[in-house]
């Protein structure tokens, strides 16, 4: 009798904590709401689509957040076009056409590219990237979104890899064999098999990459020197809407314009991350590879 | 029936114990709380108020100083909204601020503790050697866009400037470019090791940073002489030009304390307008409000 009660209490324990992060979600989106609210109301949203990101300023605040909408929109799909051929092809390597003992190895070092702080990263980028990138391409400085992208495909890698080498692993073997049966090379088998087989495990991975590369902050901070310009050139400095919100936040006094505007940021930000994740576990789901 | 009487009794004096032992632990909170100071803000002065600190926290060791930076905004935000005590900032607070702070119930005291120059930087491969107010307010508002045409090389200007946060980056919107915004082509470091680190690298940029800073970073960057108008001398920035006030671009550092601040916050704001922290002001680079 005391035995099932004990269990029955583990089981509902168990029941909140899961529930936990569903309540911290909703916890968050709706304190976001509310800091932003106002600002439909005060300046209007019509200021968020103004060309001049100018927070402090003795003449007239200009919160128009479109230059850090593209600027983050040009490291990420810099990033991407970076990410892409890089992860997926190791993800083939690994799990098509290494030896076991290649995959041990890779496999960790990949892992371990995840787990650096990124931070760290940054450092990294701003001590040994960013000269290298002024010095490769003869340019007058080196704080430019192509280093931000260079840093985010590092990290987004990892992640774009080892969920693409789910993908390619979960396709089924009599694929393969049918194929190198009929007398295809391992190659072709590789690229007009197993990879297209593979596709919507890898086109999740991509997003979730994506996702985790309009997220980052600390890294593009330190590396795209974060002026608010209109640009898609990638050798041009960009100001992304994470490093925005990072720089200026700690400065804004509670319920001011500029405050609500960081907040309006925050929600463009969340939607679009929460809409690749979406759309990813879709893909996923759909495909029955999660 | 015994064993869970004992079982009972020993439960009792279990939660006795950890009760008197939270009790404890709540009141000792408490009193190092009222023996903490926090002082945040200005990122120019961290250095500063950090050496006034340790020496304080000699005369009386049983009071903890804590200094944060993050900017002098970030400083007066904290201010405004009770969170910190003392806040450091190298500009005066605007009168919006000080509205703000009688609306939370804040009064401020404002006490200038040290003067400080802000250094021009620019690359020391730059030609250029001195620069009027005009020309500066020209190129950091993107007027003036190629070295050329201040009679330098042919690079373009890189204007590197801090973080809006940063009480330097209002300054010197304030005095050098007469209120007008920045060029939207400005880098905005988060840190005044960063500018230092983008000038001595690019041979095009110019920024501006606190004169202890230029002075430290020794031959990365060199510093320019500043003309009050086309027709003035040329002033380098040293201790002297500062307190003579004949450098143009020079201001005063700020402490500023709420009215809730504690007894213990008052007596090291004292300390450092005491000659012991105007020294220690000195010692660290900035020059002394006292003669």
């Amino acid at each position: 009798m005391k035995r099932v009660w004990k269990e029955k209490l583990i089981e509902w324990l168990f029941r909140w904590t899961a529930s936990l992060s569903i309540l911290i979600v909703i916890c968050i989106f709706v304190f976001i709401l509310k800091e932003a609210a106002p600002f439909a109301k005060h300046p209007g949203l019509s200021q968020l689509f103004g060309s001049r990101w100018v927070p402090v300023s003795a003449q007239k605040e200009s919160f128009g957040i479109i230059p850090l909408v593209t600027g983050s929109v040009l490291v990420t799909v810099l990033a991407m076009l970076l990410t892409i051929p890089f992860g997926v092809g190791s993800a083939v390597y690994i799990s098509e056409l290494s030896n076991p003992l290649e995959r041990e190895i890779l496999k960790p070092f990949i892992e371990l590219l995840a787990g650096i702080p990124s931070v760290v990263i940054g450092f990294f980028g701003l001590v040994v990237l960013v000269p290298l990138v002024k010095s490769c391409f003869g340019l007058a400085t080196g704080l430019t979104a192509f280093s931000g992208a260079i840093l985010l495909a590092l990290m987004a890698i990892p992640t774009v890899t080892s969920i693409s080498e789910d993908a390619l692993r979960s396709v089924p073997r009599s694929y393969k064999e049918a194929s190198l049966a009929l007398g295809a090379s391992r190659m072709r088998t590789i690229w007009r098999v197993t990879v297209p087989a593979a596709l919507p495990g890898i086109m999740a991975a991509v997003m979730l990459g994506t996702g985790r590369v309009i997220g980052e902050t600390m890294a593009v901070m330190m590396v795209t020197g974060n002026a608010a310009i209109i640009t898609f050139w990638p050798f041009d400095s960009v100001r992304t809407m994470t490093a925005t919100i990072a720089a200026e936040m700690g400065e804004v006094a509670f319920g001011s314009d500029h405050y609500r505007a960081l907040f309006c940021i925050g929600i463009i930000l969340l939607l679009a991350t929460f809409g690749l994740n979406i759309a990813a576990q879709k893909v996923l789901r759909k495909y029955r590879m999660s | 029936m015994e064993i869970s009487e004992r079982t009972k009794r020993r439960d009792f004096v279990f939660i006795t114990t950890v009760c008197v032992f939270i009790v404890l632990l709540a009141t000792s909170v408490r009193a190092a709380e009222n023996k903490m100071i926090t002082i945040k803000g200005s990122d120019t002065m961290v250095h500063l108020v950090t050496n006034w600190a340790e020496a304080f926290m000699k005369q009386k060791p049983d009071v903890e100083v804590a200094v944060t930076g993050g900017g002098s905004g970030t400083g007066i935000a904290a201010l405004i909204n009770g969170t910190t005590e003392i806040c450091a900032s190298s500009r005066d607070m605007k009168d919006k601020e000080k509205q703000q702070a009688r609306e939370k119930g804040v009064e401020v005291k404002e006490v200038v503790v040290a003067r400080d120059g802000i250094a021009v930087v620019v690359n020391p491969k730059n030609p250029i050697k001195e620069i009027d107010m005009q020309q500066l307010a020209q190129i950091f508002t993107g007027a003036t866009t190629r070295w050329n045409q201040l009679n330098g090389g042919d690079e373009e200007i890189l204007v590197f400037s801090r973080e809006s946060s940063s009480g330097t980056y209002v300054f010197f919107q304030e005095h050098v470019l007469k209120n007008k915004d920045y060029t939207p082509k400005a880098k905005l470091m988060p840190a005044t090791s960063a500018i230092i680190e983008a000038v001595s690298a690019d041979k095009g940029a110019i920024g501006y940073v606190g004169l202890g800073y230029a002075l430290a970073a020794g031959n990365k960057v060199k510093i320019l002489a500043v003309k009050a108008d086309a027709n003035s001398p040329a002033i380098i920035p040293s201790d002297q030009t500062v307190i003579d006030g004949s450098y143009p671009v020079a201001r005063p550092l700020y402490l500023y304390v709420s009215n809730k601040a504690s007894q213990n916050a008052a007596a090291f704001v004292d300390f450092c307008l005491s000659d012991a922290g105007q020294t220690i002001v000195r010692e660290s680079g900035y020059v002394s409000v006292k003669k």
